[in-house]
C-alpha cells in the first residue's frame, strides 16, 4: 500500500513542478521544486481527489497546519498517515 | 485634453478568430449563429447561439494556464494578443506603469460557476478545484491581460450587462484623454453559452428559437453569442511619435441612465446618450455616416432605438446607415460593444458597411436605412456605436477617421 501511496504523491508533486518523478528528491522542499502557494493548494486538491481523503491544510498558515509540507518526504508520510487512518 | 487613437484590434467571435476574418465575414454577411453544442442542451428550449467553434484551449495555453483561465479569460487573452501584437507596443520601463486594461463582462467566469455548481449540487461532490474563485471572478480576464502583458497602471473590470464593453472602453478613453494613462487595453469578453447561462435567459422569454432579425417586422427575439474583442487605445502624440498605424480616433463618449425600469429601454435615455456622445466628440449629427446599433432583435429595443435615433438625427436620420451586426454574431452581452466597434472601424478604414442580415419585412416603426442583408460600400468619416443595457444604463462611443 505504502509504495503505491508514495508513487502517487510523487506523481502529483512532479506534475505540479513540471519535473520527472525521478528528479524529485525526498529531501526537497516545495521551494526547491518551484511550487508556489497556488501550486501547493492545487497539489493538496489532487491528493484529496486521488485518495478520497480530507487534508487538514490551511493556506493562511501552512506551517501551523497539521499537514506537514516541509519536504517531499514529510508530505508522503502525512498522506500515508491520512490514508491509513481512513482505512482503520 | 489628449487625443486618443486606436492602434491595435483583436478578436475571437462567432464570425472569426481575428479582426481580418471578422471583417471578411461581416462583408460577406456571414451567419455565425447555429445549433448550440454543450452539456444538457437537450434540456433547453433555446438551442441556437453564436458559439465560437474549433477553439481548443490547449492550442493556445499550457496546462497550468488552462487551470486558471475560464473561457471568458481565454477569449480576452486571445484577442488582446492580436491587438497588442498589431500595435507593436512592448510594455516595459515607464510605459508599463502608464498602461492598464479595462474590460467589460457581464457573466465573468460563468462556465466555471456552472460546471462547479453542477458538480456539487447535481453530482453531489463535496470538493471543488482550488482555483474556482480566481477563475470565476469578473476581473480575472483583465487581471490576466495585465499579468501577461506587464500592464502596471490602472486596471479594472466594468459590469453593466449589455453595455459593459462600451462602458469599459469609455473609461479607457477617459484615462488616456485625461493623461492618467498613455495606453489602455480595452474591450470586453463573454462566455455565457452554457446550460445555466442560457437557462436564465430563457426565463425572460426574450430569446428567439430560430434567428436574430433586428429591425425586421417578423423578428422574434435575441440570440446569444460569445467571444471577445480588445483594442489598444493610445495617446495620439505617443502613437504618432513612434509612427504607429492608427486605425481610428476615439472622438467622444457619453453614458446616461434611464432611471426608470430594470429591463424596458427608454427612448429618452438612449437619445441623451447619443446626443452626449456627439457633443463630447464635437461632431454635428450630419457628420455621422454609420451607426452600429444595439439592435438586439427584440421589439422593445429596436423600436426604442430607432425612435431615439430619429429624434436626435432629425432629417439626417433618413440618410445615416444603421445596422445591427448581432444578426450575424449574436448578442455577446458584456462583450458585444467591443465586437461591434470592429464594424465601425471597418466602415471608417475600408469603406465597408456591415449589413443587418436576416432582414425580411419592413417595420414602419424602424423605418431607417438598416443596410438590409448585404454589405455596402460607402465613404464614412465618423461613426457611433450604441449600447443600451438592462438596468437602463446607456453608453455610446463616437469614432472618426484619421
Amino acid at each position: 500500500m505504502s509504495q503505491a501511496v508514495k508513487d502517487q504523491v510523487l506523481e502529483i508533486i512532479a506534475q505540479q513542478a513540471v519535473l520527472e518523478v525521478s528528479d524529485i528528491a525526498p529531501t526537497a522542499t516545495l521551494d526547491d521544486l518551484g511550487i508556489d502557494s497556488l501550486g501547493l493548494v492545487e497539489a493538496v486538491f489532487a491528493i484529496e481527489e486521488a485518495f478520497d481523503i480530507e487534508v487538514p491544510f490551511n493556506a493562511n498558515e501552512p506551517g501551523q497546519s497539521d499537514f506537514d509540507v516541509s519536504t517531499v518526504a514529510a508530505i508522503i508520510t502525512a498522506v500515508e498517515g491520512l490514508v491509513a487512518s481512513k482505512k482503520g | 485634453m489628449k487625443r486618443v487613437v486606436i492602434t491595435g484590434q483583436g478578436t475571437i467571435n462567432p464570425l472569426g478568430k481575428s479582426a481580418a476574418e471578422t471583417f471578411a465575414a461581416m462583408q460577406a454577411g456571414k451567419l455565425g449563429i447555429g445549433p448550440l453544442t454543450f452539456q444538457d442542451v437537450d434540456r433547453l428550449s433555446i438551442r441556437i447561439g453564436g458559439q465560437v467553434n474549433d477553439f481548443a484551449p490547449e492550442d493556445h495555453f499550457n496546462r497550468q494556464e488552462i487551470s486558471l483561465y475560464d473561457r471568458f479569460t481565454q477569449f480576452a487573452l486571445f484577442a488582446a494578443a492580436e491587438a497588442i501584437g498589431q500595435s507593436g507596443l512592448v510594455f516595459d520601463g515607464a510605459l508599463a506603469d502608464q498602461a492598464g486594461v479595462v474590460l467589460g463582462t457581464a457573466g465573468g467566469g460563468l462556465q466555471t460557476q456552472d460546471e462547479n455548481y453542477r458538480s456539487v449540487y447535481e453530482a453531489g461532490k463535496n470538493r471543488v478545484h482550488p482555483f474556482v474563485v480566481p477563475r470565476l471572478m469578473n476581473n480575472a480576464a483583465a487581471s490576466h491581460v495585465s499579468i501577461v502583458h506587464n500592464l502596471r497602471g490602472p486596471s479594472f473590470t466594468v459590469a453593466t450587462a449589455c453595455a459593459s464593453s462600451n462602458h469599459a472602453m469609455g473609461q479607457a478613453f477617459g484615462l488616456v484623454r485625461s493623461g492618467q494613462s498613455k495606453v489602455m487595453i480595452t474591450g470586453g469578453s463573454e462566455a455565457m453559452l452554457c446550460f445555466g447561462g442560457i437557462k436564465a435567459w430563457e426565463g425572460l422569454r426574450v430569446m428567439s428559437r430560430d434567428a436574430c432579425r433586428p429591425f425586421s417586422a417578423n423578428r422574434n427575439g435575441m440570440v446569444q453569442g460569445e467571444g471577445a474583442a480588445v483594442f489598444v487605445f493610445e495617446d495620439f502624440d505617443h502613437a504618432r511619435a513612434r509612427g504607429a498605424d492608427i486605425l481610428a480616433e476615439v472622438a467622444g463618449f457619453a453614458m446616461t441612465s434611464d432611471a426608470a425600469d430594470i429591463v424596458m429601454p427608454s427612448k429618452q435615455g438612449a437619445a441623451r446618450a447619443i446626443t452626449g456622445a456627439l457633443r463630447d466628440a464635437g461632431l454635428p449629427a450630419e457628420a455621422i455616416g454609420y451607426i452600429n446599433a444595439h439592435g438586439t432583435g427584440t421589439a422593445a429595443n429596436d423600436k426604442t432605438e430607432c425612435a431615439a435615433v430619429s429624434d436626435v438625427f432629425g432629417a439626417h436620420a433618413d440618410r445615416v446607415m444603421i445596422s445591427s451586426t448581432k444578426s450575424m454574431h449574436g448578442h455577446l452581452i458584456g462583450g458585444t460593444g467591443a465586437v461591434e466597434l470592429l464594424a465601425c472601424i471597418m466602415a471608417l478604414r475600408d469603406g465597408v458597411i456591415a449589413p443587418t442580415i436576416g432582414y425580411q419585412e419592413a417595420d414602419p416603426e424602424c423605418a431607417l436605412d438598416v443596410v438590409p442583408n448585404e454589405a455596402r460600400l460607402a465613404k464614412v468619416t465618423a461613426t457611433l456605436s450604441n449600447a443600451f443595457a438592462f438596468g437602463g444604463l446607456n453608453a455610446v462611443l463616437a469614432l472618426k477617421a484619421i
